[in-house]
């Protein structure tokens, strides 16, 4: 068939190769090329062989097939949209497909005219250009970022989802190369006071969001990020520079990043008390709850997928945690009744997504997959009901629990907590 | 020269055993054998002007409260004005955050509403002034941001008819669920929280 195949040289193919751009002699610059690939016919060659290719292009896009997209709720001016887990491979999310959880929209900003202030418990109130920022010694770190609210929208017993995708789960979650100043090199320079316990950081977009941050923190591995992925930080993850807390919920790794204010309190802003504290069983709620503990969920096989035929499959996944190094990842293919050591791609790096990998020779009986995290702290990822006895059954912030998966017989993946619970 | 001392310094920072990010300028030195400076120099000071234009947050006690002041009245006018769109006629209809609770709760929010939830009054001042109203954030004068704290608090029934707010009087409310708000307990390890 492939000989066959090759050998045939389509009316298509013969026209495209002579009587197409080529053979009339139109392309003579590079901008030619260009029109002539966003004029690409959207159906291929029989036979790529038999065609010229196309030429260079300044800057490259996927794939015709290739189509992964965030997912996004709302319209509104308060907007979240999702990173499409089940179609990625490996750990680093494209910055294209990075999540977005914005407060007021995203800003406007030139970085020509971006400054960072940084004034309070300091020695020398000082304004940072984005030159100067990147005259101080940089480094590149890969770490995941999440919001505290992703995997929310399966903790309520009553409304536990069926169908739906790793994407609208969790897909409040990416992994970047970032690369930037460690902010205490900042508060070195500024002279911070060794008595100040906190900084306020602020943002440039509409809601001037605003986080305060332990000095703790600050001093470990802050960094002010302005490299993401080999390029300058995309506009939606706060260009041209923001703060990164690696581990902790993204909300408080402020974006658009004008301000630093080194205090001893927290300011107590609106995204610290009215939101993004947990409600908890007995009628508190848990305040500054920073890190992000460990989590994991299999993305193949999941909604919506549907294994066409039993045998053997790779069941794959995302395994992360705010406090260090994932050090075991656990897979169950029988709700939960016996568990074998998953393989974890190297290297394991810590605050960031390690990808999980399980051999299994599915024999077409309906089953349950469940993934369990364990990190370096010896901390194992919970079953939704140890969440539920720990802080009660209605708050959403923070639920890593352990994701369930249901293989029907027929093949067709849903997502199976409600079967357990 | 001086690019290629800081490339090493950060190579150097980066490749540390202790996993350290980096940062400061003692520990590191640069290929020619000279040592980085305590400090670099890079940015310029900031002004007294600079830093009091940006810094309009407002801590718990009140710092950060500029002059002026609002009344209940004066705040459901700026409230008809610039929020019941938004937050409706009461504080309650939406479409945006309802504002208002005035049932008390014992195990679980009814709302994280100003009432119902949020642990500081001051709180109000800081986020209003910043992000709200939320098409032409950061355009009310204080004396509006006094006055429509003034008419919010007073729909929720934290403050009388006649309440007057200010930067005296704002840090100095009591917000009825303050107390319920915990540090985070999780450490890690094998317990569960």
């Amino acid at each position: 068939m492939a000989s066959n195949s090759r050998s045939r040289i389509s009316r298509r193919t013969w026209i495209a190769a002579t009587s197409g751009a080529v053979a009339a002699g139109l392309i003579k610059t590079q901008a030619d090329a260009v029109k002539l690939v966003a004029q690409e016919a959207p159906t291929p060659p029989d036979d790529p062989t038999r065609v010229p290719g196309r030429f260079t292009s300044e800057v490259g896009v996927r794939a015709p097939e290739e189509r992964p997209r965030r997912l996004t709720r709302s319209q509104t001016l308060s907007s979240s949209s999702r990173t499409p887990l089940q179609e990625l491979q490996g750990t680093i999310t494209p910055a294209d497909l990075h999540f977005e959880r914005h407060h007021a929209g995203i800003p406007d900003i030139r970085a020509g005219r971006h400054e960072l202030l940084v004034h309070g418990m300091v020695e020398r109130p000082m304004v940072f250009s984005m030159a100067d920022l990147k005259r101080y010694p940089s480094v590149a770190r890969t770490y995941f970022l999440e919001c505290s609210g992703n995997g929310g929208g399966a903790y309520n017993r009553e409304r536990m989802p069926v169908e739906i995708s790793p994407q609208a789960l969790d897909g409040l979650l990416s992994t970047s190369e970032w690369v930037g100043v460690p902010v205490r090199t900042i508060l070195n320079e500024v002279g911070a006071d060794p008595a100040a316990t906190w900084i306020l950081a602020e943002g440039a977009d509409a809601a001037v969001m605003s986080r305060s941050v332990p000095m703790e923190k600050i001093m470990d591995d802050a960094l002010l990020a302005y490299g993401q992925n080999g390029e300058a930080i995309r506009p939606e993850q706060g260009y041209p520079l923001r703060l990164l807390l690696p581990g902790w919920e993204g909300n408080a790794s402020v974006k658009w990043l004008r301000r630093i204010e080194v205090t001893d309190r927290p300011t107590m802003t609106r995204d610290e008390t009215s939101r993004y504290t947990d409600p908890l069983k007995g009628g508190l709620s848990r305040q500054f709850s920073f890190f992000m503990d460990a989590k994991s969920t299999i993305t193949f096989p999941a909604y919506p997928y549907t294994l066409p035929e039993p045998g053997w499959w790779e069941v794959q996944g995302l395994a992360w945690t705010g406090r260090g190094r994932i050090t075991r990842v656990d897979i169950s293919t029988d709700g939960g009744e016996s568990w074998t050591e998953a393989e974890l791609q190297q290297p394991i790096l810590p605050k960031s997504t390690v990808r999980f990998r399980h051999l299994w020779n599915w024999d077409g009986s309906e089953s349950l997959l469940i993934s369990r995290a364990v990190d370096e702290t010896g901390y194992v990822q919970p079953t939704v009901q140890q969440l539920w006895e720990a802080r009660g059954e209605r708050t959403a912030y923070h639920n890593n629990q352990q994701r369930v998966w249901k293989v029907g017989a027929n093949g067709a993946v849903t997502f199976g907590l409600g079967d357990l619970v | 020269m001086r690019r290629t001392a800081l490339a090493v310094i950060a190579l150097a920072l980066a490749c540390s055993p202790s996993g350290s990010d980096g940062g400061g300028a003692s520990g590191a030195s640069s290929a020619d054998g000279a040592e980085p400076p305590e400090r670099f120099g890079f940015g310029s000071a900031a002004s007294v002007e600079r830093v009091a234009m940006w810094d309009i947050d407002v801590k718990p006690d009140g710092e950060g409260l500029p002059p002026g002041s609002g009344t209940v009245a004066e705040g459901e006018q700026v409230y008809l004005m610039q929020c019941i769109a938004c937050h409706g006629p009461t504080g309650t209809e939406g479409p945006n955050d309802v504002l208002v609770t005035r049932e008390p709760w014992e195990e679980w929010p009814a709302g994280r509403t100003v009432g119902g939830y949020w642990p500081y009054a001051t709180t109000l001042y800081d986020y209003i002034v910043k992000a709200m109203p939320q098409l032409t954030p950061g355009t009310m004068t204080a004396d509006e941001t006094y006055a429509v704290i003034a008419y919010i608090l007073y729909l929720n029934d934290l403050v009388p008819e006649d309440a007057v707010m200010n930067a005296e009087t704002l840090p100095g409310i009591e917000m009825p669920y303050r107390d319920r708000f915990v540090p985070d307990d999780r450490t890690g390890g094998s317990v569960i929280r």
